[in-house]
């Protein structure tokens, strides 16, 4: 049995400077980089294969597949873009992964650019972290003058530039596709797939996109291999992953377990729900994933389990909410966002979402009309599966799954606001005398 | 530009007036329930074309270049290239975009379309401190609503409005990727983490009286436009600065020491292979 937590990525954020070279090195960094680059690219491919390693950021397609699509015929440059753009709402685990330790990235990055026989590397990292950008940027100047990046890597020939790119604020580079369009200097809207990224992505050139913590995953396997990897987890979501607890618990915060911990074992080590409440909805990861509710606190958080309750694991954000949360101000406020973030290009997206906070909005305020419910669903029901990307599929997610589980609060917003029913201070943490009468 | 009201384009009944009794200050009553909440970039003023005054130099170009030269296609630098342009001018400016399309063989309208597509481009100037408090749903709730209409009611500003001494440009922003710490508060895109309507006020009046002011999470806060120029791919020399990780990031790695839990011993993994193997 493994242990309930195993920290692998996470293991040197106590340590003091993690982000220098020398303090990487010092804990055996760039050594899974000299193993790799000892084999065949096509070797560490296939043993990235055989651990298990899925992706991370949100979809779970496994990452060694992913990269055995790379035409090696093909006499185009290859390209390897890690998208570190986290903009889920309620995800959370890369930003403090590239802040603590940006080495653990970039050397993954070296290895599978090698492996998939790339010579340039982009990492499009969302503008709004600026230290981020700047350990990043710190990390791979540190890696060109230690001789592991750039001509002749270590000797052997390889050569690989490696480019920190800072995005421009638009949740939608999030898309892999979209990404790409944004890195090509354009307006980030996706693409239509086919031509998939791995035959014709960034430059119509074969493209390999990959979470940054799948990425970052990928030394930890070269170096105590496939075998370690997948004994950690579950029989399909195999190895070590990074939880992000926030919201109403005691004590919210990262925690890297093997795939398949639930949330109530993980609510137990966070303390719980904060002092004098109760689980009442929580999404497992991501806004965009459908919420569950306290019936859903055994469920084990891996990519089969998640999908059984008609779910996802995404992003595995796991932000939860007490019983003083109005749902349908919860939901109005994600359903803000993606109308916010729609990057206009299809119809269903663009206008349904602005359609959704139309009616989430009167029914916040308790002005709500009969059949806005039908109207909600029916709205849904006209961008899932009809928009260009997942980012419309994302938007009717939290709706769908909240008027499944809390409908009568979706009927009450007929009637009574929002926050009469759920005065909004009462949801907030701050520290306050007992408000004497009320909103 | 897409109407908020009117009797053709939204045929929905007007809001009514809310409650003031869930969050402090007297703030529009529209801020406090998130109405009007985040308008979405197609409802902003366009770029501002009548400023014709530039700060843009040949060096500026010149450093323009050479963000384009670090790409194999040149037009990737456009973005990076935007942000330099705000480094300089405080804003998106035509002869901003007259440069990089220049530089790049783009037309004025295809750099037009990408700057005004991402919003941390900017179309009017920004203060020098530009403060985002995150009201996406999470942090909104743990209190991120009340820290904002707080610095509204205090700075006497509405979104994206600048205060008269230039000093402060306060927007709503959204997650920012640090909900473990909600309600989260950005300034030039530096975290203050688990921040309070009293804390965040404390900020700003330290911002506003030129104090030196520490992130969380982070470096000392420069300048927006200095930010911006690191964005560009210009570094400063604070990358050191700061913790590795704090609070929440710790808790598991804490927690796991605390009680000896770890991942796997590698040998151990490979001698349990060989017993089943047996």
């Amino acid at each position: 049995m493994t242990d309930p937590l195993t920290p692998v990525l996470t293991a040197n954020w106590g340590d003091e400077r993690a982000w220098k070279l020398t303090n990487y090195e010092r804990r055996g960094g760039y050594q899974a980089l000299r193993s790799a680059l000892q084999m065949e690219p096509a070797d560490v491919v296939t043993l990235v294969k055989d651990s298990g390693l899925r992706g991370r950021g949100g979809a779970g397609f496994p990452t060694g597949m992913k990269w055995s699509f790379i035409p090696q015929d093909n006499p185009k440059p290859k390209y390897l873009v890690v998208n570190a753009d986290e903009s889920e709402p309620g995800t959370c685990k890369d930003i403090p992964l590239m802040m603590a330790s940006p080495h653990t990235l970039v050397e993954g990055v070296i290895i599978s650019a090698y492996a998939i026989r790339s010579n340039y590397a982009f990492i499009y990292v969302r503008g709004e972290v600026l230290h981020v950008v700047r350990r990043l940027q710190q990390a791979v100047r540190e890696a060109y003058s230690a001789g592991y990046a750039g001509k002749n890597i270590l000797g052997t020939g390889y050569d690989l530039e490696v480019i920190v790119h800072a995005g421009a604020g638009a949740y939608i580079c999030g898309e892999e596709t979209a990404l790409l369009d944004s890195l090509e200097g354009r307006r980030g809207q996706p693409r239509l797939r086919p031509p998939f990224p791995a035959v014709a992505g960034l430059y119509a050139c074969p493209t390999v996109i990959n979470n940054v913590e799948s990425i970052s995953s990928v030394p930890s396997i070269i170096s105590n291999g496939d075998d370690w990897f997948s004994s950690m987890g579950t029989e399909k979501s195999k190895g070590m992953t990074i939880y992000s607890l926030s919201g109403h618990v005691a004590n919210p915060g990262q925690f890297e377990a093997p795939l398949g911990i639930t949330l109530r074992q993980l609510l137990d080590l966070a303390g719980g729900i904060r002092e004098g409440h109760r689980l009442k909805f929580w999404t497992p990861g991501g806004s965009s994933t459908p919420m569950l509710t306290d019936e859903h606190l055994d469920v084990p958080l891996d990519y089969e389990s998640v999908a059984g309750v008609k779910s996802m694991l995404g992003t595995k954000a796991l932000q939860c909410f007490d019983e003083t949360t109005s749902v349908v101000r919860t939901v109005l406020r994600w359903t803000e966002f993606y109308k916010h973030e729609s990057c206009g290009k299809c119809t269903p997206c663009r206008e349904g979402t602005w359609w959704l906070v139309q009616i989430l909005k009167r029914m916040e305020a308790g002005h709500g009309q009969e059949g806005d419910i039908e109207k909600l669903l029916d709205l849904c029901d006209n961008i899932l599966g009809r928009s260009f990307c997942a980012l419309g599929d994302g938007a009717t997610s939290p709706i769908t799954s909240a008027i499944q589980y809390f409908r009568d609060e979706f009927e009450a917003a007929m009637h009574t606001p929002a926050w009469e029913l759920f005065p909004y201070e009462r949801s907030s943490i701050f520290v306050r005398e007992p408000a004497g009468a009320g909103a | 530009m897409r109407p908020e009201s009117g009797p053709l384009s939204n045929p929905l009944e007007p809001l009514p007036s809310t409650p003031n009794g869930h969050a402090g200050g007297d703030v529009a009553a529209e801020e406090l329930v998130g109405h009007g909440h985040f308008v979405t970039h197609f409802d902003e003023p366009s770029l501002d074309y009548s400023v014709s005054e530039t700060k843009i130099t040949e060096e500026t170009l010149q450093e323009m270049r050479s963000i384009a030269a670090r790409y194999p296609q040149a037009r990737s630098a456009l973005l990076p290239m935007l942000h330099l342009v705000q480094s300089v001018e405080g804003r998106v400016t035509p002869a901003g975009i007259e440069a990089c399309a220049e530089i790049l063989g783009l037309t004025t309208a295809d750099v037009s379309g990408v700057a005004t597509f991402y919003t941390m481009y900017k179309r009017r100037p920004v203060g020098e401190y530009l403060v985002g408090v995150c009201t996406t749903a999470l942090c909104a709730i743990m209190g991120g609503d009340e820290v904002y209409a707080t610095l509204q009611d205090h700075l006497g500003i509405g979104n994206d409005e600048t205060t008269a001494d230039g000093k402060i440009t306060l927007e709503h922003v959204e997650c920012n990727a640090a909900c473990d710490f909600a309600p989260v508060m950005m300034v030039n895109w530096e975290f203050f983490d688990s921040t309070t309507p009293k804390t965040a006020i404390d900020i700003v009046d330290q911002l506003r009286a030129g104090a030196e002011v520490q992130s969380t999470r982070g470096a000392q806060v420069c300048g927006w436009k200095e930010a911006e120029r690191i964005l560009a791919g210009f570094p400063d020399d604070r990358a050191d600065e700061g913790p590795t990780a704090a609070g929440p990031s710790l808790l598991g790695l804490r927690i796991a020491k605390e009680r000896g839990w770890k991942a796997p011993d590698p040998e151990h993994v490979a001698d349990r292979e060989d017993e089943e193997g047996k």
